[in-house]
């Protein structure tokens, strides 16, 4: 394990200092080897959060951070950058307790190591469901300050003084008399120490970095071509392959003629596989062409004959049916027996495409004694698994080099691109670059379910919920991911939100109906279950304001008086955007607001009836109670960014099925936002002392029902099933 | 054999004249940072100049291309004009994923270089062409403006 360690990490490095600007010299190789400590700081956080380690760290690796001789500063990133600004949020959070510049600071990719890397809230290995910075939050501010306490007490033995007399800055411990000593010079000193008992974090009174605006650590690469993608790497000796898999999921190859693709000019080989057919080549152009020429009989298996409408019906079906309960207090049964009034709304949302615009790649390099595998992934512990298992290596024997991902949006949570890497490689002697068409990765995606959601609610006199029944129906994510539902047979992803609305309920009960369409593999995507549960939910407490005749603000807060954050975060959105002002005729806004990830969020959406289904965005507004900040300008980006990629989704997307084939193959069919329609975002991050909450998704999150509740207050019409454009409306 | 003229170098390849300039780029010249996104012109992410036009390499056989001056991503920084696009860019800490921004910056870029009066209305028909998926348009948009008003072209 250990030398195996050290030769992942080593390859990890060159392709760090490989893809890097930044002139390190001769002394960043003298610099890595010497551990910073026996037992690193990150070590010993992940030990107290997962028990005893025993000498796993006799190796001396720190898991998350390594100063060099040289006194640059190692950060191993246990999550991936894909965009949402993660390693400089997480390199803020080292430098600030290490004392440390942010420009001493190297990030590098964690490899795949359950002990090490496992993110206590997702439970794996792995960078997705905003828990990012909330799970990094703790363990590697402790990381930093173990390092810095181990730094000073050196320094002060050094000197023959009192840790307590000295002090680190920038890099350096200084002494009582004057003196100062680089991190560097008291790295092989330091790591002769035992862990401190105690680590005090600093109180964010004291922060000099966090909550302050960062320039992103990689942004520079990536205006001037040099940031490296999966899809731009090259390993010597590598080939291009991609492939076409069966149009119906689930289908295999029966046969395949080849001749007319082999005869493309570099081409290499055709490889079969059970479910598709590859080829590789010297150029991506030849691989395409060469797909495209290739005579391929299906067999399209038990799915061929499914299709949306059918899907659809199902849902419908299930939902009135009850389910495996998720959720009750009270006794909803009897509340709607006895109710003045009930309503009742079905609410659909659709199968969804991650389409990130790098399509899905994976460098593979199988040989007898081992395999490399070059890529973005969210999930390198499952990477590393479906390589083993399907090379018959051991999972060491695999190593992960992780990638910069061209947008994810939960996409590379799953590995059946890699699996088909690895399936490829093996049946090759040189290495691959597996390059997915556009029209490949929209039809085979792992999409986001399709949902729909009866809520049912027994109303009072006073026009407010008793509360109500909830039925979810779709399929479920966790049984396919897992490999099986919890024992409560509850898929807890799908019911999120559902089973505890921030709303007060006398009685709630929610059902989870699982519904598998088998047609189509489902993921998470950007959201995840909480996209569908705050859609639900948001859509239904505004229509049961309407029917009130309350005010949707007004008539959320009444019922969030036992939530004084949401209700905070629902006055601030109210000045924000001028809620109370009158619209003129054909204008109306819409609200969302949510707990979600660990932070709160209130959005409004204002806009213009144009004729008779024309929308116009006038304002997006969103207020975001995220607790503490550690880099705002990240904070504000993933805000607008995220609000945007939802709003694209509620507007105009939707992957439909028929005969078992995805219908959407590129993105005139699959569209998205352009310059043009995109509405700025004005993001209002609130002041907050709470605990760091996620903000990927959260603004994803919201989008959808203020969008269809503005369109409600516009239009008069209530759309309860998305994309808008399903029921006629146009952007203008 | 095809003759491409690449940041200012010439280069003779061995590739069928309907190969799209993209991969040749990518693949041939290892020029890796004009991106592919969609294949058919729609998403932007491989946009290069060409003449000091903005086109779509994706969909461009290299067999057209043979007499004309293509620049891409890795070059454009040698004009003052796009040093100043991609300084916005940081300033405004436009990227997030930073997969489509190559595209995003030579569109943009072209669109500064080729207009002397530059409006909302322009900067939107301009880059029309470019998708985002991290839907970092507020930003892009912030930084053509920036630009604008600094080389005396923005039209309020």
């Amino acid at each position: 394990m250990s030398d195996n360690h050290l030769t992942q990490e080593s390859a990890s490095r060159r392709q760090f200092l490989k893809g890097s600007t930044a002139a390190m010299g001769g002394l960043m190789v003298g610099a890595w080897l010497p551990p910073f400590a026996p037992k690193s700081a990150a070590a010993a956080a992940v030990a107290t959060q997962k028990g005893a380690l025993g000498d796993r760290f006799a190796e001396g690796f720190g898991a998350f951070v390594r100063v060099g001789h040289d006194g640059r500063v190692a950060v191993i990133s246990p999550k991936i950058e894909m965009g949402q600004g993660i390693h400089t949020g997480i390199a803020m959070m080292v430098a600030e307790e290490l004392e440390v510049g942010l420009d001493q600071i190297d990030l590098q990719e964690a490899p795949p190591d359950a002990d090490l890397y496992t993110d206590t809230l997702l439970q794996f290995q792995a960078t997705g469901g905003s828990t990012s910075t909330r799970y990094t939050w703790e363990p590697l501010r402790r990381a930093g300050a173990t390092a810095r306490m181990l730094l000073v007490e050196a320094a002060a033995s050094v000197w023959k003084v009192e840790a307590g007399q000295c002090q680190a800055r920038d890099g350096q411990v200084l002494g009582p008399d004057g003196q100062a000593l680089g991190y560097g010079k008291l790295v092989d000193l330091a790591a002769t120490y035992p862990l401190p008992e105690t680590v005090e974090l600093k109180q964010p009174e004291a922060f000099r970095l966090i909550g302050t605006p960062a320039q992103r650590l990689d942004t520079p690469a990536k205006v001037n071509g040099e940031a490296k993608f999966t899809i731009d790497l090259d390993v010597p000796g590598m080939l291009i392959t991609s492939a076409r898999a069966c149009p119906v999921y689930g289908g295999t190859v029966r046969q395949v003629s080849d001749r007319a693709a082999r005869a493309i000019p570099g081409v290499k080989d055709v490889v079969v596989l059970e479910n598709a057919v590859a080829v590789t080549a010297t150029n991506t152009w030849a691989c395409f062409e060469a797909l495209k020429a290739l005579d391929i009989e299906w067999d399209y298996g038990a799915n061929r004959e499914l299709n949306s409408a059918r899907v659809g019906e199902k849902l419908h079906e299930a939902s009135r049916r009850d389910g495996v309960v998720a959720a009750e207090n009270g006794n909803i049964d009897q509340s709607l027996d006895t109710a003045a009034t009930q309503f009742e709304a079905v609410y659909e949302q659709p199968f969804l495409s991650h389409s990130p615009l790098e399509p899905m790649t994976c460098v593979a390099h199988v040989q007898a004694d081992g395999c490399d595998l070059w890529v973005g992934t969210q999930v390198p512990g499952l990477a590393q698994q479906t390589a083993a298992s399907i090379t018959g290596l051991s999972p060491e024997q695999i190593r992960i080099h992780n990638q910069w991902i061209g947008g994810a949006f939960g996409r590379r949570l799953d590995f059946d691109f890699i699996t088909q890497a690895v399936q490829i490689a093996s049946k090759v002697d040189y290495p691959v670059k597996l390059t997915w068409s556009r029209e490949e990765d929209m039809t085979h995606d792992m999409y986001r379910p399709r949902y729909v959601d009866r809520m049912t609610a027994a109303i009072g006199d006073d026009g407010y919920p008793a509360g109500w029944r909830h039925r979810i129906a779709g399929g479920s994510i966790i049984a396919r991911y897992l490999g099986g539902l919890p024992d409560n047979g509850v898929d807890f992803d799908a019911v999120e939100i559902a089973v505890d609305p921030v709303y007060h309920l006398d009685d709630l009960k929610v059902h989870y109906i699982r519904e598998e369409p088998e047609v189509v593999p489902i993921s998470w995507w950007r959201g995840v279950g909480v996209l569908r549960g705050i859609y639900a939910v948001e859509c239904f407490i505004d229509e049961l304001a309407h029917n009130a005749g309350i005010d949707p603000l007004t008539y959320r807060k009444t019922l969030l008086q036992h939530r004084p954050r949401v209700v905070a975060a629902l006055e601030r959105l109210a000045e924000q955007s001028n809620w109370g002002d009158p619209l003129p005729e054909g204008r109306g806004r819409g609200l969302a607001v949510g707990e979600v990830f660990g932070s709160v969020v209130a959005t409004v959406v204002e806009l213009s009836a144009v004729g008779d289904k024309g929308i116009r965005i006038d304002r997006l507004v969103t207020v975001v109670d995220c607790g503490l900040v550690t880099n705002p300008t990240s904070v504000k980006a993933q805000m607008e960014g995220g609000t945007l990629f939802g709003l694209s989704a509620a507007l105009f997307n939707e992957i439909e099925i028929e005969q078992g084939q995805v219908q959407q193959e590129n993105f005139h069919e699959y569209r998205q936002l352009r310059m043009g329609e995109a509405p700025s975002v004005e993001v209002d991050v609130m002041p907050s002392a709470e605990a760091p909450g996620g903000v990927g998704e959260a603004g994803t999150a919201l989008i959808g029902p203020a969008l269809v509740n503005a369109v409600h207050a516009a239009f008069g019409d209530r759309v309860r099933q998305l994309p808008l454009t399903r029921s006629g409306y146009y952007i203008v | 054999m095809q003759t491409v003229k690449v940041n200012n170098q010439t280069h003779v390849v061995d590739v069928p004249g309907d190969m799209p300039l993209l991969w040749v780029l990518r693949d041939i010249l290892k020029l890796t940072g004009t991106k592919f996104g969609c294949g058919i012109a729609q998403c932007g992410a491989c946009t290069v100049h060409m003449d000091g036009q903005p086109i779509r390499s994706c969909v461009l056989p290299v067999g057209d291309v043979s007499g004309r001056e293509i620049t891409t991503i890795e070059a454009i920084g040698e004009q003052p004009l796009a040093q100043k696009v991609q300084r916005a860019w940081l300033d405004h800490e436009v990227a997030q994923c930073g997969y489509c921004q190559s595209g995003q910056i030579m569109s943009a870029v072209a669109l500064l270089a080729n207009n002397n009066r530059i409006d909302d209305h322009a900067i939107d028909q301009a880059m029309a062409g470019n998708i985002c998926r991290c839907a970092t348009y507020t930003r892009i948009r912030s930084a053509i403006q920036d630009v604008s008003e600094s080389v005396g072209v923005w039209q309020p």
